[in-house]
């Protein structure tokens, strides 16, 4: 089993006629992802020309709202692909359509807009589960791609990844490609974000075809720490670690808007002994986490 | 962007919260001048990016002009914790009955927004929550709502506020979480906020954080940073539009994405433990979907700085296509000619990774090494810097 996304989810994209939107709509296509239609208020009752995975031609249709979308295509996926200036909006309305599963790919996102859709999803009772923003999204590899991470690293496996980095996730992939994946998540660097390491833990707990976690996080906030706790109290799959930013100064944004040590808060030390704690082993570089996983998983 | 405590005195009088007069001052002379327009007592204040500015003597009264000049000539150039201070304000004396404490900004675990609020002001915050925890009011506030004069209401008497004060302090809170919101902040604290003898209540010393994000919405944000103060290196890639932030190491980084960079970072740093102790020089994140030419502008800014020994380029190319990234480095090298005289280990995978090596093989650089993998890389580009 995958979790949150698998092959019979049906994804509409936001911005699907956008330059990303395009590029990505076609590499979706290509990894099986069932895309069947996009959203563009200005172009609606067009459509965009494909390819699908077969390599035929695939006409996908324009709706003016997700809430079209859903009801003329039974869409229960969509991915934003939208400006920081527009993300806002578009996440409302995806809220408002009741859509699943939503995952916005977005980086530049002003925090306060997230905050207020968040607010907003709470607000109308969580029926979307969002991931995102500034994030690659999620694969089940073998059965779907909604984001933008390479399809082709890996294939299925028992392993289920959370990661606030999109490189790191095609890194632990990459890393772990003799194993593959149920499903691997980059919830994204900024400091609101929808999913969390946590949502991910549980989903990947309760899914009997995910054996072990890898767990990928980094400097900034205190998620980590609170995920340790989640594990500790929550979690009986063995779960490994890795945590990024050991190096990083103070004070300094290291590039995600959320990676960001203030004062003694957000270390990666802190969040590695947090880890720890819970019994979680935390690899000090990408391949020693790989060994830790591949040792533990070896032992089950 | 953390903005200095006269930008924020700016903002908060723009947005009518109560300020005292301010003037800017670089010289004791312009301090002089400033003290004799404001008449009476001043404050003069260092304006430095730290706190604890007060204990480090960057902070002194003076009752007239000469005392204000000499107060001046004590603070210009003094180092607060790293932060040398260039200019001052010269605020007008208040005489404070009591102080309190105010913020609102973004709480990070509950994806929300908190206010922070306390009468017992003055001391700095942090060791206020440790040392009496129950003096401080913590109140959610939604994003979608905002501070409203009801909510307003609700932290003023949750923080004990006498019943006097509710309805004033209440207003204060509001303005000030309309400069929080309405300036795209991430932080808006008052430390402290007084209540002067005279019955008002005033923002003595303010703290903004503005989010970068939104800098698209707000024309004037471009306006509040302090160029001067950057790294010139930084500067330089902000203005190519690189993710670029200055280190104390040797070896120069490259890599596509921040969780890549921010872990090449660590792996060249336990590398560097069996080289000498060389550590990384820098961040530099060429982002995602990178073309040749920001390759290029990436690798131009590292070797511009004269600590760099070696340079990594890390990439795993997802959207990144390794073609570009080795097209990039091919063409700046040619481009930099003799200029380019430090070694560059690169290590690719992911998107296009053949043909990316096949065209740095074929470059056949006597300056370029390719890794087999990251660890390799960072050792290799440890090794070099360490022996160069």
């Amino acid at each position: 089993m995958t979790i949150f996304l698998n092959k019979d989810s049906k994804v509409i994209v936001q911005g699907i006629t956008g330059g990303e939107g395009s590029k990505h709509t076609a590499r979706m296509l290509a990894a099986g992802t069932q895309v069947v239609g996009g959203v563009n208020a200005r172009k609606a009752g067009t459509t965009v020309l494909h390819n699908d995975q077969a390599g035929n031609p695939i006409e996908l249709p324009v709706f003016a709202s997700v809430a079209e979308a859903i009801e003329k295509t039974g869409a229960d996926v969509s991915i934003a692909f939208v400006p920081p200036a527009f993300t806002k909006d578009a996440v409302v309305e995806a809220i408002d359509a009741e859509i699943a599963l939503l995952v916005i790919i977005t980086e530049g996102v002003p925090v306060q807009d997230s905050a207020e859709f968040w607010a907003y999803a709470k607000e109308k009772g969580e029926k979307t589960r969002i991931i995102g923003p500034n994030c690659p999204g999620i694969i089940s590899p073998g059965e779907s791609l909604v984001g933008i991470t390479p399809a082709n690293i890996t294939g299925k496996g028992p392993i289920g990844l959370v990661s606030k980095s999109g490189t790191l996730t095609y890194q632990m992939m990459y890393e772990l490609r003799d194993l593959g994946f149920s499903t691997a998540i980059g919830i994204g660097g900024d400091p609101i974000i929808g999913t969390t390491h946590i949502d991910a833990l549980a989903a990947f707990e309760a899914d009997p075809e995910t054996k072990a976690i890898v767990m990928i996080g980094e400097i900034g906030g205190d998620a980590e720490e609170r995920a340790a706790d989640f594990i500790k109290a929550n979690v009986t799959k063995p779960v490994v670690g890795y945590v990024a930013g050991f190096t990083a100064p103070e004070g300094k944004t290291m590039g995600h808007a959320g990676a960001i040590v203030s004062g003694s808060a957000g270390t990666a030390q802190a969040k590695k002994e947090a880890l720890e704690a819970a019994g979680v082993k935390v690899g000090k570089t990408p391949s020693e986490t790989a060994q830790l996983l591949r040792e533990v998983y070896a032992g089950l | 962007m953390d903005l200095y405590e006269y930008q924020a005195r700016d903002l908060f009088e723009h947005y009518g919260v109560p300020v005292l007069p301010g003037i800017i001052a670089d010289t004791p002379d312009e301090v002089r001048a400033a003290a004799e327009k404001l008449g009476g007592v001043v404050v003069v204040k260092a304006q430095v990016k730290t706190g604890g500015r007060g204990k480090a003597g960057g902070v002194k009264v003076a009752k007239n002009p000469d005392e204000a000049y000499e107060a001046a000539e004590a603070i210009l150039g003094l180092d607060i914790k790293g932060h040398v201070v260039k200019r001052v304000m010269v605020a007008g004396g208040a005489r404070i009955a009591q102080e309190f404490y105010f913020s609102v900004l973004l709480d990070r675990a509950n994806r929300s927004y908190l206010s922070l609020t306390s009468v017992e002001g003055g001391m700095e915050i942090e060791q206020l929550a440790v040392e009496k925890p129950e003096a401080l009011a913590r109140i959610e506030v939604d994003p979608t709502a905002g501070v409203t004069v009801e909510k307003a209401r609700e932290i003023a008497v949750a923080a004990n506020f006498p019943a006097e004060l509710v309805d004033q302090v209440s207003d204060v809170f509001v303005k000030l979480y309309e400069v929080y919101k309405g300036e795209d902040a991430t932080l808006v604290e008052v430390n402290p906020l007084i209540l002067d003898e005279d019955g008002n209540i005033i923002a003595l010393d303010g703290k903004v954080s503005l989010d970068e994000n939104a800098e698209f919405r707000h024309a004037g944000h471009a306006l509040l940073e302090d160029k001067a103060a950057a790294d010139p290196l930084e500067a330089k890639a902000k203005e190519l539009d690189l993710n670029y932030v200055k280190l104390d190491g040797e070896v120069g980084i490259i890599g596509n994405g921040a969780g890549l960079v921010m872990s090449t970072l660590d792996v060249v740093a336990y590398a560097g433990e069996n080289h000498g102790g060389v550590k990384p020089a820098n961040f530099l994140d060429i982002g995602g979907g990178a073309s040749a030419e920001v390759m290029a502008n990436g690798l131009s800014i590292i070797l511009g700085d004269p600590q760099v020994r070696s340079v990594f380029v890390n990439v795993f190319g997802g959207i990144t296509a390794c073609d570009e990234v080795a097209k990039g480095i091919v063409g700046a090298l040619a481009e930099l000619g003799k200029e380019a005289n430090k070694p560059l280990v690169v290590r690719l995978d992911g998107n296009k990774v053949d043909e990316g090596r096949r065209i740095l093989e074929e470059a056949a650089h006597p300056l370029v090494t390719l890794a087999e993998n990251m660890d390799q890389g960072a050792d290799k580009a440890a090794e070099l810097a360490n022996a160069a």
